[in-house]
């Protein structure tokens, strides 16, 4: 077995080719692949899950409980594919609201950064609007939104939107605000200009704060368009998840909306994981959550 | 006596929190020597090279730079700093690390590159120029640091405690790579320590100041041969230095 127990195995792949230091020489000569620490993060959570279906079977079977009570697993996967022509284009509905609110919250939340740390009366006098309208529940917003704007697409993603811009705007403030005081001095020592200042050492030293911001709005975004969905209750072509599971629990078709909950569910930590790897992939040369302690 | 690259005049410097950190600081510092402030921790020492880089300003009293006139005169780019930490950027690469002085005069990126690669080289780390700053030890960082504060052929090179953190034989090697560097190139070099033994081997005048406020309480000229090497370090005169210094020292302390 390997003798740096957990390693991820393309990282130490990257650090190979990519320099030719004495370290990375040493890592290269060291590392091979590491199946090990692969079946031993992969395999329990799975073995895990499958115990859980099949008892959730079984206990359904045995029992006879009603589909319409606890549908088994069997059925929801069924059922996926049976309805996949009316929930794909639901998933899609609500992946578009999702996907163009964090794009929405992370432009706008970085712009507000920015803004932020130019003045800091700026910060002072805006700072508490951002922390109401994080603080004031979604489910209690949302109807005033979708009473005020007609058009109800537009309506969830400004819903959407004002749950996920948050952890963006104030994790991107800290970190434009949390440049090295020394590497300060140099920037002043050599009379760099401020747009010097941001571009060169404040915009680097927020990357990893924006990027664990932005993880944490990407689940917050697909949040607020659901409930936001919830609300607005709209039927017809346009709708998403949210409503198909308000549907089916309307006409008692409870497999389809668990097989609704489903794909929200998957959606989520699909986004979770792509926002991971982006913020793995940005940062994996330098920072220290996303380099590997030598074992 | 060679004219002076900078003189500080009865400078007072009193923080906004109401710390006097200096009181009534004379210094001269003579082109092409290698200046060591000695002084107790807490005493100022870093002040004075913090005002000297023009990275604050005097309370009361004045600096005057060669060839400048005035704080805004400050020949930029004439001077080199060098921190007690590395203070890198880690996510850039030990080149670009090295490039940013020029980069922010926005020299021309092929004479960047070669100034770069040849500050890189002179402080030994050719063939590092694409690694990382935490793929580094603690030695080569502050060697990144060195680098990049000559790639501007600075004047006056000014460090503060720069070898505190690393282990006396990285420190030593540092020691006498610097002192190397400033025999073929003779900057002037002021060189802020605790250490009086660093500050014998590497000077060619000490001044040793007092405990907070600060103020230039003797000074040292150390009238040793160059170049030095590690049989310096054992010499009697070497010894006498030290012992001297260290005399001064306690003395600039007690009063």
């Amino acid at each position: 077995m390997s003798s740096i127990p957990s390693v991820e195995p393309e990282r130490a792949a990257q650090d190979a080719d990519v320099r030719d230091t004495g370290a990375a020489r040493a890592a290269r000569q060291r590392w091979r692949p590491d199946v090990g620490w692969a079946v031993r993060r992969v395999v329990p959570p799975v073995v895990i899950g499958a115990a859980g279906l099949v008892v959730w079977e079984l206990v359904v079977r045995l029992n006879q409980i009603p589909y319409y009570i606890l549908p088994g697993p069997l059925l929801v996967l069924r059922t996926l594919v049976r309805d996949w022509g009316t929930l794909y284009p639901s998933l899609l509905v609500t992946l578009a609201i999702t996907g163009a609110a964090l794009l929405v919250a992370t432009v706008a939340g970085v712009l507000i950064s920015i803004l932020f740390t130019q003045s800091k009366l700026v910060e002072l006098s805006l700072f508490p609007y951002a922390v109401i309208l994080q603080v004031t529940p979604i489910v209690a917003i949302a109807p005033l939104v979708i009473i005020w704007v007609r058009n109800i697409p537009l309506a969830l993603l400004i819903c959407a939107w004002l749950v996920a811009f948050f952890p963006i705007v104030s994790n991107t403030t800290l970190g434009l605000n949390s440049a090295d005081h020394n590497l300060l001095n140099l920037m002043q020592l050599y009379g760099a200009s401020r747009r010097q200042v941001f571009w060169y050492l404040r915009l680097p030293s927020a990357m990893p704060y924006f990027l664990g911001g932005l993880r944490i709005s990407g689940g917050l975004a697909l949040i607020g368009a659901v409930v936001a969905e919830f609300v607005a209750g709209t039927g017809g072509a346009q709708s998403g998840l949210a409503y198909r599971i308000l549907e089916s629990g309307y006409t008692m078709q409870i497999p389809r909306m668990f097989a609704a909950l489903l794909l929200i569910t998957g959606s989520g930590i699909f986004i979770f994981l792509a926002l991971t790897a982006l913020s793995h992939l940005v940062l994996r040369k330098w920072h220290e959550s996303a380099v590997r302690r030598e074992g | 006596m060679s004219r002076a690259v900078v003189k500080l005049q009865d400078v007072d410097k009193v923080y906004g929190n109401g710390v006097v950190a200096l009181r009534h600081l004379d210094l001269d510092v003579a082109e092409g020597e290698f200046l060591s402030l000695l002084g107790p921790s807490g005493c100022g020492k870093s002040t004075v090279l913090r005002l000297v880089a023009g990275l604050g300003e005097v309370s009361s009293g004045r600096i005057e730079w060669a060839g400048g006139n005035g704080r805004a005169g400050l020949p930029q780019g004439d001077i080199g700093f060098v921190f007690q930490e590395p203070t890198l950027m880690p996510w850039a690469t030990v080149f670009k690390n090295v490039l940013l002085p020029l980069k922010l005069r926005g020299v021309a990126p092929d004479e960047a590159a070669a100034r770069v690669r040849e500050a890189i080289a002179m402080v030994g780390l050719d063939g590092f120029e694409r690694a990382y700053p935490r793929e580094l030890s603690g030695g080569m960082k502050m060697r990144v640091s060195i680098a990049r504060a000559l790639v501007t052929h600075p004047r006056l090179l000014l460090l503060d405690e720069p070898f505190a953190s690393l282990d006396e034989i990285t420190r030593f090697k540092l020691d006498n790579d610097l002192l190397a560097l400033w025999e073929r190139q003779r900057w002037t070099v002021v060189f802020v320590t605790h250490s009086v033994y660093e500050s014998v081997y590497l000077s060619t005048r000490i001044a040793v100041m007092t405990a907070r406020p600060g103020r230039t309480a003797s000074e040292v000229a150390i009238e040793a041969p160059t170049p030095r090497d590690e049989a310096f370090r054992t010499s009697p005169l070497y010894n006498d230095y030290c012992r001297m210094v260290s005399a001064r020292l306690a003395e600039a302390t007690r009063s």
